[in-house]
């Protein structure tokens, strides 16, 4: 669901005036539903006639046309392009750039409405000299300023390969399922981390979860409740955790997507061992869990006290740490989960009167990176999203001209949906996400504040 | 074994026969809406929206969308006659398969555990794999009849196929028939309230009102402990921004009630000593219960708490005063344990329902009492007394209220979680006794076990 000024400018008058007088003009994005096209129009593939011949390029466009989609590997003139795909994982210098990037960006007009720009290029981490890092870091600053020229719905994301990671491992054509599909549709600006070459591309892609048992934090409602449908859709059986004073709520959602719900409140010492044997002794595994539950407690500093900050504290970091250590001590779990966890550009860029938000959900990021290596150990995973303004009942209280404010602050010039978070929770609980781990994904249409 | 022991191939032919007969009947677990006091929460939901969303909480407890229940029994006590069908109206609200049966029953206050004691059996019996039991009542929406005047004439004026007959017919009507008839719960054939024959049985066995405040205050200090250490977290789903039982007042004292005027057996020439505070007020709400076979239960992964072991009613003649009208529990109890081969000494914990602190106690004192024993119950002294750490120790109806079906619902699913918290006790499955009281001068009772398994019993 759109916002009303974004139906209004997306069409017919409101959208001349909108453009006479110089207005945002936000238009509905194009977003998953089952069975439409992963990407609406062809896409070109631009490689780059480097030390290995363009080889990625071409393995990636062999890849996306067993995929049935329409691969160009030269742009045809004035042929509207469903996604540019720009593979750039052989530059060894900032000069290197200068030919595929500006092969590409003669294309960039023609990219339709909704369309997709997506770079594949390493890690500046894994380069092996300074000029190498460079051009890789470059590639950084380019995506994210193309995300901002981009109009009607386009976005640019980037996927980094780590030094285990290639073009055609199973995780960087899930990242470059994910980003091409509808799934991404508020994710502008942004890169996904490929660290290694484990990770599955699903049998059937509308049922990437098919077989799994996902337990769901603060499944109430709002972005809870929109990521168990989404995990039911794509074929997860689901475990509806909340507070039992939200029982009545939960109950709701656990009955529309045929799971179980679970009253619990995560804060209790044992909450992790009773989620593990609820899902094992109800639903025989525990395959994903997506840490969403969280509240906010706003005042300014100065004026934070005891209350407020503690229980923040306690509900959005301290139970998440609890829970994932029971995860990794159960003897019980033959493999360890994917873990997801829900962060805030909050804990990114700060946010006035959220320091006791901020802090908790800074913490999950720093959990989400030490805590990788431990998971990945056992088989599992831990991944976070970090939303930014989302239309919910929480955000729907903020003043009007403030909402408006904020929701018009990124790339995309409106506020994302819930199912916007729970499409980049699906995509990074299922195998196709495999070899991500550690990564923070941010899902805000490149808020203009914040990195 | 000594050999004389063995049994004849024709008493394990017999053996095989009755264990291919009896099966287990399990309470997998239950599901209640808070209950709220008359006129309080839920003074604009109706009995079918109640016991819906009772329902609804115990599928998404279980993952039963879809499912088709072998079979849905509830009732109400104050039931609207445009409910004929509301368990099966309520099924069909719900989310289980629209191709579950459901019917419903009403035995009074007895309603739900008569649903639990009913579907046991079918389930004994091998007619179903599955049950949901239950009740719903709501005091605040109660039906309201019209006058017998009123609704003769307009029956009549249904019949009556001419204008001047039409006329003739109105003309009969009354301004007195326009007054409904509120409903009431007193009994049809004394004119007695319910409060007022419990005072008569309450003076009868001579109960203090402090005995009976006290029972009071453990009922709401019980009840409030529970929910502070989340004992009701898989028990009960909030309901219209209710979360726990209303008529709760966890901050009650023995002063406090100390304070308050009797309100039943003011002119009883005794000392008036029933009180509101230790009396049920009316209450609205709906209780399920969840009851299956354990192979049913086992695919699933459902947990087996406890098991429906025996049920027994009885009803008194209190008509011509020769028992209290809430005392038929007292003859059902002696008579269930007798046919089980067990005594009071038997049982880990006590369930019965505080209609009045007046009826507990009065049915212990009756039990206590060697008269009684020898007389009533044909034995030869008294029947017992219970230990009185193991009565109601989550609370009862004088704290969680009494919307009078859904008691027993409320009670079979707590009962059967403590169980199965409990475990085995000397090396046998832990034992509760439930007694509920009913109008009518009807009483039902109900022994459930702790479900082990067969390794866990013999050790």
């Amino acid at each position: 669901m759109s916002d009303k000024y974004t139906q209004f400018v997306s069409r017919g008058f409101g959208r001349d005036l909108a453009g006479k007088l110089g207005l945002p003009r936000p238009v509905e994005l194009r977003r998953y539903k089952a069975g439409d096209p992963l990407i609406p129009g062809p896409v070109l593939v631009l490689g780059q006639n480097g030390e290995s011949k363009g080889q990625g390029a071409e393995a990636l466009a062999a890849e996306l046309v067993s995929w049935g989609l329409d691969v160009r590997r030269n742009a045809l003139p004035k042929e509207k392009l469903g996604a540019i795909v720009l593979v750039l994982d052989e530059v060894r210098t900032p000069e290197d750039l200068e030919v595929p990037v500006l092969t590409a960006a003669r294309s960039v007009r023609d990219l339709a409405a909704g369309g997709r720009i997506i770079s594949v290029s390493r890690t500046a981490e894994s380069a092996t000299d300074p000029a190498e890092a460079a051009a890789r870091q470059g590639i950084d600053g380019l995506v994210r300023s193309l995300a901002k020229e981009l109009r009607d719905g386009a976005t640019a994301n980037g996927i980094l390969l780590g030094s285990g990671a290639a073009p055609q491992s199973p995780g960087t054509l899930g990242a470059l399922r994910f980003f091409l599909s509808g799934r991404s549709a508020f994710v502008d600006g942004q890169f996904l981390s490929v660290t290694s070459a484990s990770g599955r591309l699903p049998g059937d892609p509308e049922k990437p979860l098919a077989g799994k048992v996902a337990v769901v934090t603060g499944a109430a409602r709002g972005i809870g409740a929109a990521i168990a449908r989404t995990l039911h859709r794509d074929g997860a059986t689901i475990v509806a955790v909340d507070v039992p004073a939200a029982g009545d709520h939960l109950a709701e959602v656990a009955n529309e997507v045929k799971g179980t719900a679970l009253q619990l409140d995560i804060t209790v010492p044992d909450a992790g061992e009773r989620i593990i044997r609820h899902a094992l002794e109800r639903h025989g595994s525990l395959d994903i869990l997506v840490h969403n539950a969280g509240i906010t407690r706003d005042k300014l500093l100065a004026n934070m006290d005891e209350g407020r900050w503690r229980s923040v504290i306690a509900v959005n970091i301290a139970s998440q740490l609890r829970i994932n250590d029971a995860i990794l001590a159960s003897s019980e779990l033959p493999v360890a989960p994917r873990i997801v966890s829900v962060a805030s550009t909050s804990g990114i860029a700060g946010n006035r009167g959220q320091s006791n938000y901020a802090a908790s959900k800074g913490g999950v990021i720093g959990m989400v990176r030490a805590s990788a290596p431990l998971l990945e150990a056992r088989g599992g995973a831990i991944n976070a999203v970090a939303p930014g303004f989302i239309e919910t009942e929480m955000t729907a209280r903020i003043p009007f001209v403030t909402r408006e404010v904020a929701r018009r602050l990124n790339s995309l010039q409106q506020g994302g949906a819930p199912g916007d978070v729970a499409e980049a929770i699906a995509f990074l609980a299922s195998d196709a996400a495999g070899g991500i781990s550690g990564d923070v994904l941010r899902v805000c249409g490149q808020n203009l504040v914040g990195a | 074994m000594p050999e004389a022991a063995l049994p004849s191939e024709e008493n394990q032919a017999k053996d095989a026969r009755q264990h291919a007969a009896v099966r287990k009947a399990v309470v997998i677990g239950g599901n209640r809406i808070p209950f709220a006091r008359s006129g309080g929460a839920y003074t604009r939901s109706s009995n079918q929206d109640m016991l819906t969303a009772a329902l609804d909480g115990l599928i998404a407890r279980f993952g039963l969308q879809g499912e088709r229940i072998g079979e849905v029994a509830a009732g109400a006590v104050l039931k609207h006659s445009r409910d004929f069908n509301l368990t099966r109206e309520a099924v069909l609200g719900s989310a289980l398969a629209p191709e579950t049966p459901a019917y419903d029953l009403q035995q009074a206050c007895a309603t739900g555990l008569e649903t639990v004691l009913g579907l046991s059996n079918k389930i004994k019996l091998g007619q179903i794999d599955s049950a949901v039991a239950g009740g719903v009542d709501s005091a605040s929406d109660a039906p309201i009849a019209v006058s017998e005047g009123l609704r003769e004439v307009l029956l009549d004026l249904n019949r009556a196929k001419t204008l001047p007959a039409r006329l003739k017919v109105l003309s009969r009507l009354r301004p007195k028939d326009i007054a409904p008839d509120a409903p009431g719960t007193g009994e049809p054939r004394t004119g007695l309230s319910m409060g007022e024959h419990q005072a008569l049985t309450t003076a009868q066995w001579k109960i203090s009102r402090e005995a009976q405040d006290e029972l009071a205050y453990n009922s709401h200090r019980n009840l409030a402990a529970a929910y502070d250490r989340g004992f009701f977290d898989d028990l009960v789903t909030p309901y219209r921004g209710l979360n726990r039982d209303s008529n709760l007042r966890p901050d009650t004292s023995m002063e406090k009630l100390a304070t308050l005027k009797p309100v039943f057996g003011r002119n009883l020439g005794t000392e008036a000593t029933m009180t509101a505070g230790n009396s049920t007020p009316l209450t609205d709400g709906a209780a399920t219960v969840l009851l299956g076979t354990e192979e049913w239960a086992d695919e699933r992964g459902l947990p087996k708490l406890a098991v429906v072991v025996d049920g027994e009613a009885a009803a008194v003649d209190f008509v011509h005063g020769k028992d209290g009208l809430l005392m038929a529990p007292a003859f059902a109890v002696p008579r269930l344990l007798a046919r089980n081969g067990l005594t009071l000494e038997d049982i880990d914990f006590f369930e019965i329902h505080e209609a009045f602190a007046g009826t507990v106690l009065s049915t212990l004192a009756a039990w206590e009492d060697e008269e009684f024993g020898r007389e009533r119950l044909g034995l030869e002294g008294a029947f017992g007394s219970i230990d009185r750490s193991k009565l109601n120790v989550n609370g009862s109806s004088l704290a969680a209220g009494h919307p009078f079906a859904a008691t027993g619902g409320r009670i079979v699913a707590s009962l059967a979680k403590m169980l199965h918290e409990r475990g085995s006790v000397d090396g046998r499955p832990a034992r509760g006794l439930i007694s509920i009281c009913a109008a009518g001068g009807q009483g039902v009772v109900a022994i459930l076990e702790a479900y082990t398994t067969a390794e866990g019993a013999q050790a």
